[in-house]
């Protein structure tokens, strides 16, 4: 018995020390190896990592059923049970790929990401203030991607053969009006809002998502953002004016307000910058916003931005038909915009968001017909003359409310859907010189649904396909807008994407009311695009087709007013975009370059025929290049901006045809602007300073090229002049201070 | 009879639990030394990441070895040229780590991992991260110097930041040395608790201080 019980010690432990190799192979579901994968029979010590080859080998001296596992980041874990006896096992798997969002393909066609935190990222916001073109301009930096055209005459983006009104821009999902300060004749306005504002930003060149709509061309939309890193006060002072501002962190770090002020005044800026105009109302803007943000307990927020502006500016232009007489355009403007947004994680993978905007918008504006002395002059015959004198006065409101409910699914699917409701009313009253008035209203309710799906097949393939339908109440009709985009990513992570939409959009306000019946205009965008971004270089080609029905022409009215008459205009785009970004190549350099190809007709409006439109060149080409002195704590950024001529009309109005044929025609000198910017950050590396300054110094247009833009003609066609910017040059100096935080650590890392 | 199966019994259990425990100490001690020169080769750190990981699960209740698996995993970071890979690498670097944290709370060697696995997030951009991870990194470090101040990691982390921060941004070798130096005096009179506790940094201190010389 004692030596049978010795006996079954001594086999039971030599068992014990007898090892059994387990090998085997790992590759992923296209048959590709996987390396690093860690093998763990469950529970033990005993294992092996995959080597380049996916192989694995080792021993073991478990026996019986014991469980193995395998796991590697990426690939969802896998788990086997195996019987160890005494004889070699070989195990061969095949692991599965988990849909990431940083392995994911990521669905780019027709949008350019800027972002500080998203990877198909393209621009960041300090790119924005940094960009020497844009003076600190949102929507100016974007003339130096692909798909814009350089419009210096007017404000706003014109993308890809599109009219400013073509673009829309959102804030938190909600559109807003009055972006831009009001038009004033052949100046270009600024936006209104802080680039700071925005934490990020989607410019679509087209194909843009279903959430949006009413925009033929391209969608901006810019997300604000949540909660500012610490407590900091600002405070601006340049030749434009000066600014402050506090924005508050609570110490839990959950809740913020932020409060700012700016008054700009263009005296001092244009005594150093000779204008071209006579200003007898030098611009003046007061401007004020605030702002709260509360974090909720899931990790949603609340948001309100509010702003509040008032502004004047008046300028004498000569008359372009008498010579001796002159223009004189004065406009005060109010403009008031209020947005709370309610951003929800309700669980179950659901999000909800709520979106609540209201804004309001008062122009007064006066044109007078004044001699050498100034003074009024009414003059009847012959009769165009009588409406150089008027005053127009326009009152706007808008209100939006937006709901958008989204749910994950597995991976990173996601559906989403909402709808939206925009209110609008514009009423506007237009005084002739004789005193007689018209005032004239519209008002819209404009209703829309929309859905949306992201649906990744694997990491290589995804699509987002979604839909959209609207009403509006000037049209009274509903149209459906079906959108599709797809993309693909290669082996060496390059992808393309291919992308489809449907796009309508209401007449523009300045065209109605009007009797007539009217329809949407319509826009269908294919896009074709390759792109290879790594962390350091941005590469990307864009082929676009764009076809336009149902364009609105106008027509005179009885009161003499243009207005939409019918949907019988049309048009195409053809492009093909350019775009590489590179901060590898040069140490502390980091530049891009763009270039659009663009040809474009369209039949819109009072266009005679079909023609290229005055907005549209042929050719577009950006470059950008900045670079970071470390010793010199000193930024200097340059960019260049290039276009070919554009095309210029004069439409006559033929009384035998009884219609407008095209009275004179050319095409404009190309577009050479070089701008230049310094910024000095003089407290740079110094241990806890109480203020951090950045200077900065900035000319537009430093070679002082010719820029024409395009060319006013008299009532008879007989004499144009060119459309040129208000001053050769322009050169901006400033000094910015922030207190408390260190923003200008921002500026350094965004260099470096 | 009775008596010989219970010695045999109590034999085999006590071998036995002493063979885990040797088993333990001599897989952590062989994994620790193989730390030493699995520099020259990432993949071999990976391989130890795995080793680690597989010892910790195992035991469930160690913290060492939790703690060596995130260490082995930050370390990789460091080493991985593909920055896009990073964040998924130091995701799970803090995935070990908190376990341990967990097993051993308020630890100055722990707070030292998790100020490490910040700085991997943030050189995967540093432009455009610097302002949300520096203050992780400072936090972490300054609450590992607070727990053990006799730690030498926490001040050789910090001095090391120093040295590769630019002179224009307060960092450079001067301000680093005087750190690097009181890290190497505290490497000097540093006790381990056992052989299988933290004991690393000293030769990579002296290697720093010699090239700010």
């Amino acid at each position: 018995m004692k030596r049978g019980l010795i006996l079954l010690f001594l086999i039971l432990s030599l068992t014990a020390k007898a090892q059994v190799r387990i090998a085997g192979k790992i590759m992923d579901n296209r048959g590709k190896p996987v390396n690093g994968v860690s093998i763990t029979l469950n529970g033990t010590y005993d294992g092996a990592t995959t080597d380049s080859l996916g192989n694995f080998s080792f021993l073991t001296t478990e026996k019986g059923k014991i469980i193995l596992q395998t796991s590697i980041i990426g690939y969802r874990p896998f788990e086997q049970e195996l019987t160890i006896g005494s004889n070699p096992i070989t195990v061969n798997i095949t692991m599965k790929e988990l849909v990431t969002e940083l392995k994911a393909v990521v669905i780019s066609a027709g949008s350019f990401v800027a972002s500080d935190k998203n990877k198909g990222a393209v621009l960041t916001a300090l790119d924005i203030v940094t960009t020497p073109s844009a003076n600190g301009d949102v929507t100016s930096a974007f003339k130096t991607l692909p798909g814009t055209q350089q419009v210096g005459e007017s404000e706003g983006l014109f993308v890809r053969g599109g009219s400013a009104t073509e673009s829309k821009i959102y804030m938190d999902g909600n559109l807003v009006n009055n972006f831009f300060y009001s038009s004033t004749p052949g100046i270009a306005t600024r936006g209104r809002f802080n680039p700071f504002l925005f934490k990020g930003t989607i410019f679509s060149t087209g194909g843009y998502s279903a959430l949006y709509g009413q925009a033929l061309s391209s969608a901006l939309i810019l997300e604000s953002k949540d909660l500012p890193e610490k407590t900091e006060a600002d405070l601006a002072i340049s030749v434009i004016g000066v600014g402050g501002g506090i924005q508050h962190l609570a110490k839990d770090k959950k809740s913020s307000w932020g409060i700012s002020y700016n008054y700009t005044n263009l005296w001092l800026g244009f005594a150093i910058n000779k204008q071209k105009q006579d200003f007898f109302q030098i611009p003046v803007y007061h401007q004020g916003d605030a702002n709260f943000r509360i974090k909720t307990k899931t990790g949603g927020f609340i948001k309100y931005y509010g702003y509040i502006s008032a502004n004047k500016t008046g300028f004498k232009n000569n008359d372009i038909d008498s010579v001796i007489l002159k223009n004189a355009f004065a406009i005060e403007n109010l403009n008031t915009y209020q947005n709370i947004n309610w951003r929800e994680n309700v669980g179950m993978g659901w999000k909800l968001t709520t979106g609540i905007s209201y804004s309001t918008n008062k122009d007064d504006i006066t044109n007078e017909l004044q001699d050498a002395n100034n003074q009024k002059q009414i003059i009847t015959n012959p009769s165009f003359y009588s409406f150089k004198n008027f005053t127009l006065n326009n009152r706007a409101q808008y209100a939006q409310i937006r709901f958008v409910a989204e749910k994950k699914l597995n991976g990173l699917n996601v559906i989403r859907f909402g709808s939206d409701y925009f209110y609008s009313k514009e009423k506007s009253t237009y005084t002739l010189y004789d005193g007689s008035q018209f005032t004239e209203s519209v008002t819209d309710n404009l209703e829309s649904v929309f859905a949306e799906a992201d649906v990744f097949i694997t990491n290589d393939l995804a699509a987002k396909v979604g839909g959209r339908v609207e009403h509006s109440q000037i049209v009274d009709k509903w149209n459906i807008a079906p959108r599709l985009s797809v993309a693909y990513k290669f082996a060496d992570n390059s992808q393309a994407s291919f992308a489809y939409g449907l796009f309508y959009q209401n007449p523009e306000r300045k065209y109605l009311p009007t009797v007539a019946s009217l329809d949407y205009s319509r826009a269908a965008h294919y896009i074709l695009q390759y792109q290879k971004i790594s962390s350091q270089r941005t590469f990307r080609l864009e082929a676009f087709y764009k076809k336009y029905s149902d364009l609105y022409k106008t027509a005179t009215s009885l009161t003499g007013r243009e207005v939409a008459f019918n949907n019988n205009g049309f048009g195409h785009a053809t492009g093909l975009e350019f775009f590489f970004r590179d901060k590898k190549t040069f140490r502390n350099v980091d530049y891009w370059i763009s270039y659009s190809y663009l040809d474009t007709k369209r039949d819109f409006l009072n266009y005679p025929q079909s023609i290229t439109p005055s907005f549209a060149a042929n050719h577009t080409a950006a470059f950008v290049i900045k670079k970071f002195v470390l010793p010199w704590k000193t930024g200097f950024n340059l960019s260049y901006n290039f276009a070919t001529g554009r095309p210029y009309y004069h439409f006559a109005y033929d009384h035998v045809q009884s219609k407008y044929v095209i009275g004179d025609a050319g095409k404009t000198i190309s577009y050479n602007s070089m701008s230049f910017s310094v910024n000095y950050l003089p407290n740079l590396g110094k241990k806890n300073p109480k203020a951090f300054a950045v200077w900065v110094l900035g000319i537009n247009n430093v070679l002082g090229q010719n820029q024409v833009f395009n060319y006013n003609y008299n009532n008879s066609g007989s004499r144009k002049e060119a459309v040129t910017p208000p001053s050769k040059r322009f050169i901006f100096i400033g000094c910015f201070l922030s207190f408390g935080i260190d923003r200008t650590q921002d500026a350094i890392n965004n260099n470096l | 009879m009775k008596k010989l199966i219970l010695l045999v019994v109590v034999t085999l259990f006590v071998t036995g639990t002493f063979a885990q425990s040797d088993k333990y100490i001599a897989s952590m001690k062989s994994n620790i030394m193989a730390i030493d020169t699995s520099y020259k080769n990432p993949a071999d750190l990976l391989t130890l990441a795995n080793k680690f990981e597989r010892i910790a699960t195992a035991e469930k209740n160690q913290w060492l070895a939790y703690y060596y698996a995130a260490l082995c995993q930050v370390n990789y970071t460091y080493m991985e040229s593909d920055k896009t890979k990073v964040d998924a690498i130091a995701d799970k670097a803090t995935e070990l780590i908190d376990k341990a944290d967990v097993l051993q709370p308020n630890n100055s060697e722990i707070s030292c991992i998790k100020s490490m696995i910040a700085s991997s997030h943030m050189m995967v951009n540093p432009m455009q991260r610097y302002m949300e991870y520096s203050t992780e990194i400072n936090s972490f470090m300054e609450a590992a110097m607070q727990q053990d101040p006799t730690n030498p990691r926490p001040e050789y982390l910090k001095g090391q930041a120093l040295k590769y921060t630019p002179e224009q941004f307060g960092g450079g070798c001067g301000t680093a040395k005087p750190v690097l130096e009181s890290a190497l005096d505290k490497f000097n009179k540093f006790k381990t608790a056992s052989d299988i506790h933290p004991n690393w940094g000293k030769s990579r201190v002296e290697l720093l201080i010699s090239e700010c010389k």
